[in-house]
């Protein structure tokens, strides 16, 4: 083993908080700076992760594909595909008030997961999708996943260019002013169903984009990685504590609420086999309290939305 | 120019507006009175796209924009202001105003990641122009407050500030005067005919306080549950028994049911009388004859 076990264990950590900062990060676009609340995260999640799997892995019986092509296609692939499904989905439910478009994305995440688990012939059903290989392994000629966490932290970089980029633009200007007032961005000229749409599919593209670095990372998926409670409430956790409406509120959010999520995994550990299962239950339990106590005692986050203005 | 032309919109068994024809003239200020519930700003809100008409025909300088979506309206120069402001409380009362110019290059992503030069070069033009309106409105010292922080008068300002921001050709306002105090309600007034006189601006005013119609708006249409009852200089209104009913009486056909329940109080009291005294004289008779 090239590196002692802390530290492995430091790279893995690092590595899934950064995918669950871009998930994070798309959710700001569409909760924090629109206002629309997609309880459906894992299934854009589950559609990029799928999408890349299929493009980059060897050429199999078991499922679709594999094209074996390159990681960075594989990505953009499930960009793409995500956002595909997004424009779908927003076609029919833009026009949905933020909480009808909840239950419709709630829904929606699970038929996703619901296909993928039954879909043999595209995903390889319950047996998942094995080898996807790690990025530019043929071409470093390395295995580590040192080179993992580099790649992960510079796709949030770049995600997170592109979300605050978008925010202090006349765009997230519009958007957070259709949060505030639908009508009165109605009555200011703007089309509102588009930008709602663009913002949807926007946010699911980098759920997408998430979805394609979780699977190269972890290197198999099957349907089950892909329970709303990891794909999408842990994001939600993630973004209200971190602060809705803040990039950065964003990032510090999906690192804290990781920290506290894998630090329970510790104590749990230690209670034992025999309270395993319980254990495991009080986990999801501790993540229920902690939103509701956020939400009662500092509902705009850690790092409050920018006040004034926005463009800090 | 607007020509409204038999707008008609009923909300299940109620007709909201009923067959409206009037035209708001070009560079004039045109006032819309009427007791609540009239249908004042349903009628509102079909011209300016909020809500579509069940019948009839919405003409802007010539052309038909009957149902036309808001933002459409918008880009031709017709805005309207809302009755209740729909002011972005958690946005900074400059914000709210830079949203407003149509086309700007930074609404587009696409503009936004890759020519951010030509976004922030036309955001330091747009906000020259806020800084312009908010200083027409006395707004200027309050420019960096969040809009929600505002006054009810000052969110009011903001509003007709919203207009302001594009060349509007036909600014509808919905009660722009409400819950505004008198120091306010003046620099409102004033905002409004500047507007009309330095920039043309034609406005429809809706409004519940005489004295600003009658200070600012000629001609004033009267409607009363749905219909038009009148129309004309605020003199000839006033002096109108239709309009005068219309306010105090339950509406267009107030008179004749009030003077009626009167008429049949009065006949009703004698005949209790007669009725009341009939069986004592009948008995009295019966008593008598024996």
């Amino acid at each position: 083993m090239e590196m002692d076990g802390l530290l492995t264990y430091g790279v893995f950590f690092l590595t899934q908080a950064g995918i669950y900062a871009i998930l994070a990060l798309g959710l700001n676009v569409q909760f924090g700076l629109t206002g629309q609340i997609n309880i459906g995260i894992a299934g854009f999640f589950a559609v990029g992760a799928y999408t890349s799997a299929i493009l980059t892995t060897n050429p199999t019986d078991a499922h679709l594909g594999g094209f074996d092509l390159p990681f960075l296609v594989g990505v953009a692939g499930a960009m793409v595909t995500s956002a595909l499904v997004a424009v779908a989905i927003g076609r029919v439910t833009m026009r949905l008030r933020s909480d009808y478009l909840a239950i419709a994305t709630i829904g929606i995440a699970e038929i996703i997961r619901l296909a993928l688990k039954n879909e043999d012939w595209l995903t390889n059903g319950v047996r998942g999708i094995p080898g996807i290989p790690r990025p530019f392994v043929e071409t470093l000629e390395s295995n580590s996943p040192l080179i993992s966490l580099a790649v992960v932290l510079a796709f949030v970089v770049f995600a997170f260019w592109m979300v605050e980029r978008a925010r202090v633009a006349p765009w997230g200007r519009v958007l957070r002013a259709i949060r505030e007032n639908e009508d009165g961005v109605r009555a200011a000229g703007k089309d509102v169903t588009r930008f709602r749409l663009q913002a949807f599919v926007f946010g699911s593209s980098l759920m997408g984009m998430a979805g394609a670095l979780y699977a190269h990372f972890i290197g198999f998926i099957s349907p089950e990685a892909f329970l709303p409670l990891y794909g999408t409430f842990l994001v939600w956790v993630m973004l209200i504590a971190g602060g809705a409406g803040n990039n950065k509120g964003a990032l510090l959010g999906a690192l804290a609420i990781w920290v506290l999520w894998s630090a329970t995994q510790f104590l749990t550990d230690a209670l034992g086999a025999e309270y395993a299962t319980q254990a495991g239950a009080l986990r999801v339990l501790l993540i229920g309290v902690l939103l509701q106590v956020i939400l009662i005692a500092r509902p705009q986050g850690i790092l409050p939305e920018h006040g004034s203005g926005g463009r800090g | 120019m607007i020509q409204i032309e038999g707008i008609s919109k009923a909300f299940g068994g109620l007709r909201a507006v009923d067959s409206v024809h009037f035209t708001v003239a070009t560079g004039g200020i045109t006032g819309l009175i009427g007791p609540n519930g009239a249908g004042k700003t349903t009628l509102f809100s079909i011209l300016a796209g909020f809500l579509t008409a069940d019948e009839g025909r919405v003409v802007l300088d010539g052309e038909d924009v009957t149902g036309l979506p808001p933002h459409t309206l918008f880009h031709r120069g017709l805005v309207r202001t809302f009755q209740i402001p729909h002011e972005f409380s958690r946005m900074t009362v400059r914000d709210n105003l830079m949203i407003v110019p149509p086309g700007q290059a930074g609404e587009s992503l696409g503009h936004a990641w890759f020519r951010w030069g030509k976004v922030k070069g036309q955001d330091r033009t747009v906000r020259e122009k806020v800084d312009e309106v908010l200083d027409f409105l006395n707004l200027t010292h309050v420019a960096d407050e969040l809009a929600g922080n505002l006054s009810g008068g000052q969110k009011k300002l903001l509003e007709l500030g919203r207009t302001m921001m594009i060349d509007a050709k036909v600014v509808l306002l919905d009660e722009p005067g409400a819950g505004v105090n008198r120091t306010l309600l003046n620099n409102i007034r004033d905002a409004i005919r500047r507007l009309n006189q330095e920039r043309g601006y034609t406005f429809c005013l809706i409004e519940h306080d005489m004295d600003l119609i009658a200070q600012l708006c000629d001609p004033v249409v009267v409607m009363a549950q749905g219909q038009v009852i009148a129309e004309g200089p605020m003199t000839d209104i006033r002096a109108n028994t239709q309009v005068q009913d219309a306010y105090l009486g339950g509406g267009v056909s107030g008179r004749g049911v009030s003077a009626m329940t009167e008429d049949d109080v009065g006949k009703r009291v004698p005949d209790g009388d007669a009725a009341d005294g009939a069986p004592e004289d009948d008995s009295g008779d019966e008593e008598w004859r024996p």
